[in-house]
């Protein structure tokens, strides 16, 4: 029956928003968490985000399964992992150049491969309801969320923890932070930097095929706006720690649902001001928290990214 | 004899650049192929489709101006180190601020007046919008990349805002636009060619900013600073100045793009104006190593590989991402071939040096009597 | 160094372009601008080529798509040979794209199909090529302004927007309707416009949210909006956005109804797909052929509805009441018979002023300038009138 909510159906849409649109960014922020970590900006997440997307919607449609769908965008990370790895290892080659070239190849290819998944339908992932007590249907459909939302924060705890107490995490923050102390030890910073993009890369495929196979579901060129990028740019936000990864993500979500929210309410807004609302929010919140000395606190030592 | 050395490191370079090319085109036949396409007839068609005739040389041309003006938006800043992504915000408000400044001028103004002004309205624009993110740089320590990017997105909206909203001219029904800049004011083309003006910007800029960036104090201060900040900073070089006006300059290069695609096809601001052309200007920058001059002709090549691309649609069905696949691939092989360039650099010298020991040690051996001083090598 | 390296570049460049502009004079005939690739009736065996250049991928389930089936309609008609050019910006590329076709492929008729593509794009390279003609669809052609080798063609699909109103209203239990446009032009707003007055027809308490995401093509924000106006309890979605696929799925996983646009979408929503209203452009390019191929003067201005045969509504789904099917057909009648007004005297815009002084006719070129949205509809052109 409807539900009259008028402006309470703003808070309820933004939740909504809030829980659907910040996947992609949690699992891309957090995969380059990773790599960063290591001593390594990986800037080319938004080609591995569209081919996550594109080969998660393919296999789905193909063999009928969207969770192989995203094992297949997991896998199609980690090669574009290694390759940005391999590229990077080289001497004289820039980081950040190869992040650019990669983003631009995997554009590239994923609009290639796509163009014959614009009109098919593929299989799409389940959700879960968490709020099949309430009556309010818009309440419940807020609260249905997606099985990788729920993996995604466990992953955020997970990170969190395991970055200062497990060896592992002990041994990415030294490749991070002084490459002379890694290999002192006996580690080769190379392979641990090599491993630590491949993680990232299968965290940002996994990002992908959400957005494929869940939210909105389809394949089409205009399905990520920059994500992957902005993803980068919340790394750096959440100064490198996976638990502010996981707010800041949810902040995006909600600012990028006020609009049509708003609209559907009745408010009249414009809609592309309030596109802008998560752009705006961050580049505030980075000029008020950063400063010119203390520019980058928790910056792994190693990374190129820096004033 | 040492002239055919200082040719030779370039050359080499060169060639190991060319061969990148080759690798990059090779790899792109085994994509075709895998894909079911005929790679020779694919490149022939690229080729004519590119340069295989007057037109479509032209059409490359035609494609590649902005690139030049956007390219170096990134590359002026990378020579300071610094990596700048913005240049699609500084197109955009350049575009914006060169249609705004024609509604805001007073009627009946010569074109000669009124056309230079939204120019130089728009390449201020941009540059305001870069400095900006150069100025939160120093100031607040927030990265560049970052910022422009962030700004970017910024820029778009407001773009949006205004140009389908208050500056809306309310008979452009369909296609909400601004008002137009009016025929009088548009930019014409080079004389004798199918290609408006903005070309020569591109030129004329990439010019200027290679005699600035390698010619002058203010360029060699750029460069230190790019080298090594911490020692520019203990040396007393102005920092902040030098990124400022850097910034500025590269934002004005871009938003002076904007402006010229107002002036030169739109006639108006609107939505069409986002088009990707900053962004295609990154790769520019970034194949030229960020060089001046070497966008010029990287710019062309960018612009037919562009142009060509509706021929691979038409001839061969294959989508037009086609030539993004190509694009990116010749990104990734130049990039990976950094790391010969500079190997093959120290090969020449080395190579040089040895011929001018030679040299002298036959010039000793040699009866002294009759001066012929060949001149010491390099 | 550079320089140096730049000028063996550019000298190379130079090198390669010479031997291209060398290769001018074996290259196919038509390379120079004007030269006619005249549209005369095909000497038996030369084939009409016609040219057709789309801003998006044309299996979009949406606007691009409905103008390829067209084309793909007549290209199966002897002596026609079609190019078709996809995602092509409304940039200097479309101007450069058209050239190619013409200059390359020798096209004598061309299609480009968005609307952004008319001015200045069109009407620059018509006046270059006076020898090709130019098929335009929305464009407002005018002869005192506009090359004559150029025409401009539209669809009055409000009238099928006014049916979609009346299934929808008799389908609907919270009176609420949905539509998600991308930007309040008039050619949207109409369509919402015919939408609610075909809606209000049958209840006249229906309200109609219209919600614009900005852009043409914005899946996440087509999504988005979808779900904000399911929570605000709509039960019919409808749109006026390039791709209608998201928001038909949306509504379909949320069991919602959908009215579809453009092309039917019925295959992505068994269950709630009611009705649409879909383009019929075949009918218009094999108008324009035969008008070609007989070397008649071409109709610069061509319009046409449901009558016409221009547009037309898609096939009823499973959730159709038979009392909703009757009354849409009942009106559907009247609108062929030429006899339906949708704008009569009297209708006000959604702030209470008057906006229709008189009934005004589906040719009048009043309406296609329309800048209001009718009372009935939640929502802001966002322009401040």
């Amino acid at each position: 029956m409807s539900s009259d909510l008028g402006l309470w159906g703003i808070p309820i849409a933004m939740l909504g928003g809030m829980i659907r649109v910040s996947t992609p960014y949690m699992f891309v922020s957090l995969g380059e968490t990773i790599t960063e970590k290591s001593g390594r900006i990986n800037l080319g997440l938004e080609g591995t985000l569209l081919i996550g997307a594109v080969s998660a919607y393919g296999v789905s449609y193909k063999t009928g399964s969207p969770w192989l769908g995203v094992l297949a965008a997991g896998a199609c990370g980690i090669v574009l992992g290694m390759v940005h790895a391999w590229l990077c290892s080289r001497p004289r080659v820039s980081d950040i150049a190869v992040g650019i070239a990669m983003m631009l190849f995997g554009m590239g290819l994923s609009f290639f491969v796509g163009k014959p998944l614009i009109q098919p339908e593929a299989p799409q992932l389940p959700a879960i309801e968490l709020a099949s007590f309430s009556d309010i249907p818009a309440l419940r459909e807020a609260l249905r969320v997606n099985p990788l939302f729920l993996l995604g924060i466990a992953l955020a705890f997970f990170l969190h923890w395991a970055f200062a107490s497990t060896r592992i995490g002990l041994v990415l923050r030294m490749a991070g932070e002084s490459k002379d102390a890694a290999r002192a030890l006996g580690y080769s910073v190379e392979r641990v930097r090599m491993l630590a993009t491949m993680a990232g890369g299968f965290l940002s495929g996994i990002g992908g095929s959400f957005l494929s196979l869940y939210y909105p579901g389809i394949w089409n060129e205009g399905l990520s706006s920059g994500q992957g990028l902005i993803a980068v740019a919340l790394v750096i936000f959440a100064r490198w720690n996976p638990m502010y990864c996981f707010y800041a993500s949810l902040l995006y979500g909600a600012a990028g649902s006020l609009g049509t929210a708003l609209q559907s309410a009745g408010v009249d807004v414009s809609p592309h001001l309030l596109n802008a609302a998560p752009a705006a929010l961050t580049l505030a919140i980075m000029i008020a928290t950063c400063s010119r000395d203390r520019a980058l606190v928790g910056a792994p030592r190693e990374l190129t990214v820096g004033a | 004899m040492s002239r055919m050395w200082q040719w030779a490191a370039p050359a080499a370079t060169l060639g190991i650049e060319l061969g990148a090319l080759l690798v990059a085109t090779v790899l792109f036949a085994i994509f075709l192929a895998f894909v079911g396409a005929e790679p020779f007839a694919v490149f022939g068609d690229m080729y004519t489709g590119a340069f295989g005739s007057a037109f479509a040389a032209q059409d490359s041309l035609a494609r590649a101006a902005p690139l030049m003006l956007t390219a170096l938006c990134t590359a002026l800043p990378a020579r300071l180190g610094m990596v700048v992504i913005g240049n699609e915000g500084a197109l955009l408000l350049g575009g914006l601020a060169a249609a705004a400044t024609a509604m805001a001028l007073p009627a009946g103004l010569s074109p000669s007046v009124v056309l230079p002004a939204l120019l130089l309205a728009g390449a201020l624009a941009g540059a305001v919008w870069i400095a900006f993110s150069g100025f939160l740089r120093e100031r607040r320590g927030v990265n560049e990349t970052i910022s422009s990017l962030l700004l970017f997105y910024i820029g778009l909206a407001i773009f949006l805002y205004l140009v389908e909203g208050p500056l809306r001219d309310p008979s452009s029904l369909n296609k909400p636009s601004t008002y137009p800049v009016g025929d009088a004011n548009m930019l014409g083309d080079v004389p004798g060619m199918d290609v408006h003006l903005g070309l020569l910007f591109g030129l004329i800029a990439c010019v200027i900013s290679y005699v600035l960036m390698e010619h002058t104090t203010f360029g060699f201060a750029a460069r230190v600073t790019g080298g090594n900040l911490r020692a520019a900073r203990v040396m007393g070089l102005p920092v902040t100045r030098l990124v400022l006006i850097t910034c500025a300059l590269a934002g004005g290069a871009a938003g002076l793009a904007g402006a010229v695609e107002i002036t030169a096809i739109h006639g108006s601001a609107n939505a069409t104006l986002y088009a990707g052309l900053g962004f295609a200007g990154i790769l520019v920058s970034f194949v030229a190593r960020h060089h001046a001059l070497a966008i010029i002709p990287v710019a062309i090549m960018m612009g037919g590989i562009e142009a060509s691309g509706g021929i691979l649609q038409r001839r061969h069905d294959l989508p037009d991402a086609a030539v993004d696949v190509f694009k990116g691939i010749l990104f990734l092989v130049i990039l990976a071939s950094e790391t010969y360039v500079g190997k093959a650099e120290e090969a020449v010298q080395r190579m040089a040096a040895k011929y001018a020991a030679e040299a002298n040690a036959q010039r000793a051996a040699a009866p002294a009597p009759v001066e012929k001083k060949s001149e010491a090598s390099t | 160094m550079t320089s140096r390296k730049t000028l063996l570049t550019c000298l190379a460049m130079l090198a390669l372009s010479a031997i291209g502009c060398g290769k001018k004079e074996e290259a196919p005939a038509p390379t120079e601008p004007g030269t006619p690739a005249a549209p005369e009736a095909p000497a038996a065996d030369k084939p009409l080529t016609i040219g057709f250049i789309y801003v998006g991928p044309r299996d979009d389930f949406g606007y691009n798509q409905a103008h390829s089936e067209g084309a793909k309609a007549i290209a199966a008609l002897p002596g026609v040979k079609i190019l078709e050019e996809e995602k092509v910006p409304e940039t200097m590329d479309v101007q450069k794209t058209m050239e190619s076709m013409i200059n390359i492929e020798g096209a004598s008729v061309l299609f480009p199909t968005s609307f952004g593509y008319w001015d200045p794009h069109i009407l620059k390279v018509a006046e270059k090529y006076p020898n090709v003609l130019f098929f335009h669809c929305g464009g407002m052609y005018d002869a005192a302004k506009h090359p004559k080798n150029v025409g401009s063609y539209f669809g009055y699909i409000d009238e099928a927007e006014y049916l979609n109103g009346i299934v929808a209203a008799h389908a609907t239990k919270s009176k609420k309707l949905g539509f998600i446009a991308a930007k309040p032009i008039p050619q949207v707003l109409r369509n919402i416009n015919a939408f609610t007055l075909g809606a209000r027809s049958v209840k006249p308490d229906i309200t109609v949210t219209a919600v614009f995401t900005g852009d043409w093509s914005l899946p996440v924000k087509e999504a988005d909006a979808a779900n904000s106006l399911i929570d605000q309890g709509i039960d019919v979605l409808t749109m006026h956005v390039d791709s209608p696929k998201v928001i038909v799925q949306t509504a379909e996983k949320r069991n919602v109804y959908s009215v579809g646009y453009h092309t039917s979408q019925a295959a992505l929503a068994p269950k709630g797909y009611l009705t649409g209203a879909q383009w019929n452009w075949s009918k218009v390019y094999e108008a324009y052929l035969k008008t070609v191929k007989d070397k008649a003067p071409i109709e610069h201005l061509v319009r046409g509805g449901l009558a016409s045969g221009f547009v037309t509504t898609s096939a009823y789904g499973p959730a159709v009441s038979e009392e909703a099917k009757a009354a849409a057909e009942k009106v559907k009648a009247e609108m062929m018979a030429g006899k339906f007004v949708i704008f009569k005297a009297g209708i006000k815009d959604n702030k209470g002023a008057v906006m229709v002084p008189a009934d005004m006719v589906q040719t009048d070129p009043v309406l296609e300038s329309m800048g209001y949205l009718v009372e009935g509809v939640i929502g802001s052109t966002g322009t401040g009138t």
